[in-house]
């Protein structure tokens, strides 16, 4: 079929059941705007390009399908940097459509011109610029196809503006030819085996699991091999909500912010089964002494993942919903057996959690940032889609919230982007209009991409914001409390005059305040009962530390616990 | 221990770049890298030689597996293999010592490509210790003006192509 390339990328995303776009309209994509136009292709116009970009990996991590977000070319392009970065140190599908300068004017520093390809490939799992109309179909085909399949990741399609409005004989192909990329999905059952062999060994095994269980959909047959097995389980913060947070197997986060029991059993363990995780530096600690005394088992579908930090006895390269199935298979049989075996493991570990739960300072003049999630988690019913911006808060909702469900806590894990939450917020909203978002921030994160409140306010997304205001930048002048002599540099926001009521209302959305504790319930119960997105501009005490606390480079038994015994 | 890969790639714009920015982003100590197109038209080889142990070895060959513009990589330090470097070397000759230079470069088995007043450019095909061995002599005694070298290139003796190994 004849048609413009700008009408060609719409037919692609129709292909590839695309129902939403984000984006932001300039001088180069004018004539695919036009063509959003003409065919009233659904289109959320954020107040920010990286507004878009984290929108569409919020819209990409609530429904597993691949985001999709449309720049234009030079600073439009570069402003979806940080969020091009934030998907693909997830593993979050994307697919970026920039504009770029026609081709004519390609390497001469034309207006508005930037080698987005050249910029983006170390953040991408693959990248094009498209200079011939013909080339657009089989382009976007393997771009959504790349985003999708494998490990999956952000990909950015580069459009010369010529190549909008050249014409071409439309046809979208049925395939992708690729010789040089072949995702594995189904490894070698014999590894399988060994595996299971090590669990029939193991005296004290521990699952340890990763946001590639949330990837690749597999939460359910994870559930199911936990509970045949009776092993106990912690979790990476991209792993949470694979199962349920008061599941009695389950310990809590490992790492530098885990539970005792959780780092703890993993110092311990004679067994560790690492189920689509990467072995982060927040969650070793001490590389060289992590999980010492066991034998590691590394699940994932990537092989470049196995020995890239820690070394692995067994590789089982696969989607996991080969491998945990096929894994599953074996155990059934041996069931009862497994849970004999580990019992008193079972004993060691839940006295662990028992004796060093996670506790907080309880008080009945000010609010504390943990209370007000617990009375979220109550209120919700742990049904919510949890998202968070980067900080102290983020890593009390792991603590606290007691997540039931996979893709229900949205959070930029790896790249640890501030500005995250609020539009990711709204685009897992734009995907699930029916259930119930709820973004924690800081009063530091909510100013770097505030704009977006508007968007809220203009789609009517109901987005319920919770700013955690401790008027300072909580995480950094903890770690200057900490390791730096209590020299808050630039940490402190006090005196500075933002109302986040009024930012609010300004932008169209309804703002409430808590500052003591008896109206945190009713302030948060009228903010879910009101319609539309809602600012709740939470009073917390300036300086409470985040613990448990392991020290970037200590061991993971190195912790600094704090609290009080609850 | 030093390895030396074959890596096979679509022969497209961008290429290199995905490949080097890898290669600086994951810091892999890359002793040389030489690219040419192939008997198939839309493949190029590229044949990199990594200083590391086995475990990084395995993480670039991991990495670089990944790009999607990688079709095959074959280590070649594991199997019985032809390589050869190429250097072109500019050394400092008078008429008196021109006579010196054309002995040493008959005892290596370069060739002369280029003479003039005060120079000569020798050409020389061989592996990289006797590259080194002919600059060392060249340097001490004569003075090397400039020197380039393609890095090394390697091809697996017998009939199976890297593409099917």
């Amino acid at each position: 079929m004849e048609m413009t390339g700008a009408e060609a990328i719409i037919e692609s995303l129709k292909n590839e059941d695309v129902d939403v776009v984000f984006g932001y309209p300039g001088g180069a994509v004018l004539t695919l705007y036009d063509a959003l136009y003409q065919t009233n292709f659904r289109h959320i116009l954020t107040k920010h390009e990286q507004g878009a970009v984290h929108a569409a990996d919020g819209y990409a991590r609530a429904t597993g399908k691949v985001g999709v977000v449309i720049a234009t070319s030079g600073p439009g392009a570069t402003n979806l940097v940080t969020g091009i970065a934030t998907a693909y140190m997830d593993s979050i599908p994307l697919v970026a459509i920039t504009g770029q300068v026609a081709v004519p004017l390609i390497g001469r520093d034309s207006f508005q011109e930037a080698d987005i390809r050249g910029i983006t490939t170390p953040i991408t799992k693959h990248n094009y610029l498209v200079k011939k109309v013909e080339d657009l179909p089989r382009v976007l085909k393997e771009a959504f196809y790349i985003a999708r399949t494998g490990r999956p990741g952000p990909v950015v399609v580069d459009v010369a503006k010529d190549v909008f409005a050249a014409s071409l004989d439309y046809q979208y192909p049925e395939e992708v030819k690729l010789r040089g990329y072949r995702p594995v999905y189904e490894g070698k059952l014999e590894t399988i085996a060994k595996v299971f062999e090590e669990l029939k060994l193991a005296k004290k095994p521990l699952i340890f699991v990763g946001g590639g269980v949330n990837l690749s959909d597999s939460s359910a047959v994870l559930r199911t091999f936990i509970e045949q097995t009776g092993f106990p389980v912690i979790s990476t913060l991209m792993g949470l909500g694979c199962l349920s947070s008061d599941h009695p197997q389950f310990l809590g986060m490992v790492g530098m912010h885990g539970t005792y029991a959780a780092n703890m059993a993993t110092t311990e363990c004679d067994l560790l089964l690492g189920i689509g995780v990467r072995f982060d530096d927040r969650v070793t600690g001490l590389l060289s002494e992590f999980a010492s005394k066991a034998k590691v088992v590394h699940f994932d579908i990537d092989p470049a993942e196995i020995n890239k930090n820690v070394m692995a006895h067994l590789r089982v390269v696969g989607d996991m919903k080969w491998s945990l199935p096929a894994l599953s298979q074996l155990v059934e049989d041996v069931s009862g057996e497994l849970k004999d075996q580990v019992r008193s493991w079972t004993e060691t570990v839940l006295n662990w959690q028992r004796e060093n739960p996670l506790t907080y300072e309880h008080n009945t003049e000010l609010v504390m940032p943990q209370a007000v999630i617990e009375k979220v988690s109550q209120l919700t019913q742990g049904d919510a889609v949890i998202v968070t911006d980067v900080g102290q808060h983020q890593m009390w909702v792991a603590q606290y919230y007691n997540f039931k469900n996979p893709r229900s806590f949205l959070t930029s894990g790896g790249l640890g982007t501030m500005g995250y939450g609020l539009p990711a917020a709204l685009g897992a909203q734009c995907g699930l209009p029916d259930r119930t978002v709820i973004l924690f921030v800081g009063d530091g994160g909510i100013m770097m991409n505030c704009q977006e409140l508007a968007t809220a306010a203009n789609y009517d997304f109901p987005v319920k914001v919770l700013i955690f205001n401790n008027q300072s930048l909580g995480m950094v002048a903890q770690w200057q409390r900490m390791f730096y002599g209590g020299r808050y540099s630039h940490t402190s926001l006090k005196g500075q005059h933002t109302d986040f009521v009024k930012l609010a209302e300004a932008m169209g959305v309804t703002g409430l305040r808590v500052t003591k504790p008896e109206e945190l319930g009713i302030v948060l119960e009228k903010a879910l009962a009101t319609p539309g997105p809602v600012v709740v501009d939470i009073c917390i005490p300036e300086t409470v530390d985040l613990l448990p606390m392991v020290p970037a480079g200590a061991r993971l038994d190195q912790m600094i616990l704090g609290g009080t015994k609850g | 221990m030093k390895h030396t890969l074959a890596v096979l790639v679509e022969n497209r714009p961008g290429v290199l770049t995905h490949i080097s920015a890898l290669i600086s982003r994951r810091a892999f100590n890359i002793e040389s890298i030489a690219a040419g197109y192939t008997e198939e038209p839309d493949t190029t080889r590229i044949t990199i030689v990594v200083e590391g142990d086995e475990i990084e070895q395995e993480q670039v060959v991991n990495q670089l597996s990944k790009l999607v513009d990688v079709i095959k990589i074959s280590d070649l330090t594991t199997v019985d293999s032809i390589q050869r470097e190429l250097v072109l070397i500019k050394v400092r000759a008078s008429l008196e010592t021109r006579s010196d230079i054309i002995n040493i470069v008959e005892i290596f088995r370069a060739r002369i490509v280029d003479v003039n007043r005060e120079t000569m450019v020798i050409e020389l095909t061989g592996n990289e210790t006797k590259i080194d061995a002919l600059c060392q002599v060249l340097e001490d005694d004569h003075g090397i003006i400039e020197i380039v070298r393609t890095g090394k290139i390697a091809l697996a003796r017998g009939p199976i192509p890297a593409k099917d190994q």
